[in-house]
């Protein structure tokens, strides 16, 4: 933790016409360190995320990477800082194979010609180092499944050596086993020395992998918790603004019912 | 793999290899050899993705219909001719395979030819400018007519079908305004814009010589593809296929090469047309702006989000169709060696898109080639010139082309939710 952060927000705001998105929002994220952004629907989150990512820019506040003011009004700023982001959908153009997908929008090229060869062998070798399973490299994205779009989603997000990466609810629609391997691909950002912003709805993945979880509530900061000091109700009543809440209510109900 | 066992029940079973390659088990994965290919062949028309292949059945279907009834059909001279009446429509046909891969239409290409003819004969003609700066100066004239509707479509976000559609009424009333009271200007007979469609390479080693290249060229670059392939252990196309390709290529390049030189010899207009079919498909397969269209056409958010400037993609496509447009213009005043005010009128906008659509580029976006407009034309063309020669009425074969364009579309919608339920659309 005593690493200084490679990226900070200070006092973010947006506007969405008559909506206040957010509202001074700060945050922090250190090289090796996960930390997962949570918050209700409409929180705020998303919002945060594209302003980061340079699709939807901040009105107001500062944005910090690595010490230095930075603007961020592209995504192809955002990309050049080494920020990655992976949507949770509308990530991939579904008619172009894996390989045109990983590397969409930083394809290698000689003498101005696209040079496949090179393209399919570093995908081939980016998803065996990641473990990652997929038919064919050659095959349109549209044949694969979702849990395999989403990895292969991630993967992308890692070929331009970033140093965040930002996920977005990346197991929102995962099985089992796939929630699992993504949960690895997040520890094995982490040990890289990535930072990386995990949004998640799961208490369960947040408490896994994360190291802090920061809540955000009606676009506004609502505390930044250690994951390893805090309990998931200590969350659940920042997330919700009151200790009193459904999820509360329903473990205590389900206590005293086996009293 | 019960088979793999039972085959070798003694012995120590093989190691694993040291690196796991990326490979779904559930995969059907190809087999070795032909037939390998043979089994990939027909799952990819089970799954719908037919390709090229309906045009080109139809277009031997075509051939054969009218041989059968005319037999000069097939004959030197009317193939020549054929081919050089194709050239100006598939020319904007190509344009307007790049509009259909972003998933967009351009309505307009058809008055930007006429414009375009219209700017050329207006400037050289009536005001003596010499012909190579007039040339350039009507085919900026599509490219501004394009970025015009590239500016309205990419930036205003007015729709591409409103906007084209503007410029097909629009660009129509310049071409008369341009033209003047007069109505026609003739071009010179022996002018640059003439030779467009009636100069011939007469020595016949120059439509030999050049199916030779060709063929080589594309054996060289598909084998020294081949070999780096190996040395960068990823899958590579067998020899054999490269070879099986190579000749599938030349027997329709000395075929055409020959039927040519039965007649007066190569045409130019055939050169420029293939050729730009050829630069632009490379342009469309390798290079990161044709990736870019492509990405456009499969997902715009995810294409934006990749760091892809939208607006400038799409302004640039449409600023291509319409220089597209007005080339194509210039080879369709030069058959008739005059610009006039029906110039781009009529069955021209439809003929172009219809001759993209039915080889094989898809209305929904995302799909396409540049070669399916040098197809699509040459099925249109050869109805249109088999017709002739049967002395069929125009009225039927507007019918007959009209059929044709809804079966292709038809095809392209059904091969569209066959690889849906296939998975691969």
């Amino acid at each position: 933790m005593s690493a200084a952060p490679v990226l900070a927000l200070r006092g973010i705001s947006k506007r969405f016409g008559a909506v206040q998105a957010l509202t001074d929002v700060e945050l922090e994220i250190r090289p090796g360190e996960v930390v997962a952004l949570v918050g209700d629907n409409g929180a705020g989150k998303s919002t945060l995320v594209k302003t980061i990512a340079g699709v939807a820019p901040a009105d107001d506040g500062v944005i910090e990477w690595e010490g230095r003011p930075v603007t961020i009004d592209r995504p192809h700023t955002a990309q050049e800082l080494g920020i990655a982001t992976v949507y949770q959908d509308l990530a991939l153009c579904d008619n172009l194979d894996v390989v045109g997908n990983l590397f969409l929008g930083r394809e290698i090229s000689r003498a101005g010609v696209l040079d496949e060869v090179e393209m399919e062998r570093r995908a081939r070798e980016l998803l065996a180092t990641l473990s990652i399973r997929i038919p064919s490299v050659r095959i349109p994205v549209a044949a694969l499944s979702g849990g395999q779009r989403q990895t292969v989603a991630i993967a992308r997000s890692l070929l331009g050596e970033p140093k965040v990466v930002i996920l977005d609810e990346p197991t929102a629609a995962l099985g089992v086993e796939q929630t699992a391997q993504v949960l690895d691909l997040v520890e094995r950002l982490r040990e890289r020395g990535l930072g990386v912003i995990l949004i998640s709805h799961n208490m369960a993945d947040v408490q896994a992998v994360a190291d802090r979880v920061a809540v955000l509530r009606l676009g506004r900061n609502n505390g930044v918790f250690a994951v390893r000091t805090t309990s998931q109700e200590e969350i659940v009543s920042a997330i919700t603004g009151a200790t009193d809440n459904a999820v509360t209510r329903r473990k205590a109900r389900i206590a005293e019912d086996r009293a | 793999m019960t088979t793999d066992l039972s085959k070798t029940p003694e012995g120590p079973q093989p190691a694993a290899p040291a690196v796991a390659t990326p490979v779904d088990p559930r995969l059907l994965v190809r087999q070795e050899g032909f037939a390998g290919y043979w089994g990939e062949f027909v799952r990819k028309l089970r799954s719908g993705e037919l390709g090229s292949l309906p045009v080109v059945v139809g277009l031997i279907v075509i051939c054969l219909v009218f041989q059968l009834q005319d037999s000069a059909f097939l004959g030197a001279e009317n193939l020549s001719n054929l081919f050089i009446t194709a050239a100006g429509t598939g020319l904007i046909a190509v344009g307007i395979v790049f509009v259909l891969i972003l998933g967009e239409i351009d309505l307009s290409v058809g008055s930007v030819s006429g414009l375009a003819a219209a700017v050329f004969a207006v400037l050289n003609v009536n005001h003596g400018m010499p012909e190579w700066l007039a040339l350039i100066l009507a085919l900026l004239t599509g490219t501004v007519a394009g970025v015009i509707h590239g500016f309205f479509f990419a930036r205003i976000g007015v729709p591409a079908f409103v906007v084209t559609l503007a410029g097909l009424l629009g660009w129509n009333g310049l071409m008369l305004e341009v033209l003047g009271s007069n109505g026609t200007i003739n071009l010179d007979d022996s002018g640059l814009v003439a030779k467009l469609t009636n100069h011939y390479f007469e020595d016949i080693s120059a439509a030999y010589g050049l199916a030779t290249a060709t063929v080589l060229a594309y054996f060289l670059v598909a084998w020294r593809d081949a070999h780096r392939r190996t040395a960068a252990q990823v899958p590579s196309r067998p020899f054999a296929e490269i070879v099986l390709r190579t000749a599938a290529l030349a027997v329709p390049a000395y075929a055409v090469a020959w039927v040519f030189n039965q007649y007066k010899g190569l045409p130019l207009a055939v050169v420029i047309f293939v050729g730009v079919v050829v630069a632009l498909d490379l342009v469309l397969r390798r290079t990161r702006y044709g990736r870019k269209v492509f990405a456009l056409g499969g997902g715009v958010e995810a294409a934006r989000r990749a760091g892809i400037d939208v607006a400038t993609v799409r302004i640039s496509v449409f600023a291509l169709s319409g220089t597209m447009a007005a080339l194509g213009g210039m080879f369709l005043a030069s058959q008739i060696n005059a610009a006039n005010q029906s110039s781009g009128a009529g069955s021209l906008l439809m003929n172009a898109i219809a001759a993209a659509v039915i080889g094989g580029t898809s209305l929904f976006g995302g799909r396409g080639k540049t070669w399916s407009a040098l197809l699509g034309v040459l099925v249109i063309q050869s109805i249109a010139s088999g017709m002739a020669l049967l002395g069929i009425a125009s009225a039927v074969q507007y019918m007959i082309t009209g059929a044709v364009l809804l079966a292709a579309v038809v095809i392209d919608s059904v091969s569209r939710r066959t690889q849906r339920t296939a998975g691969r659309a």
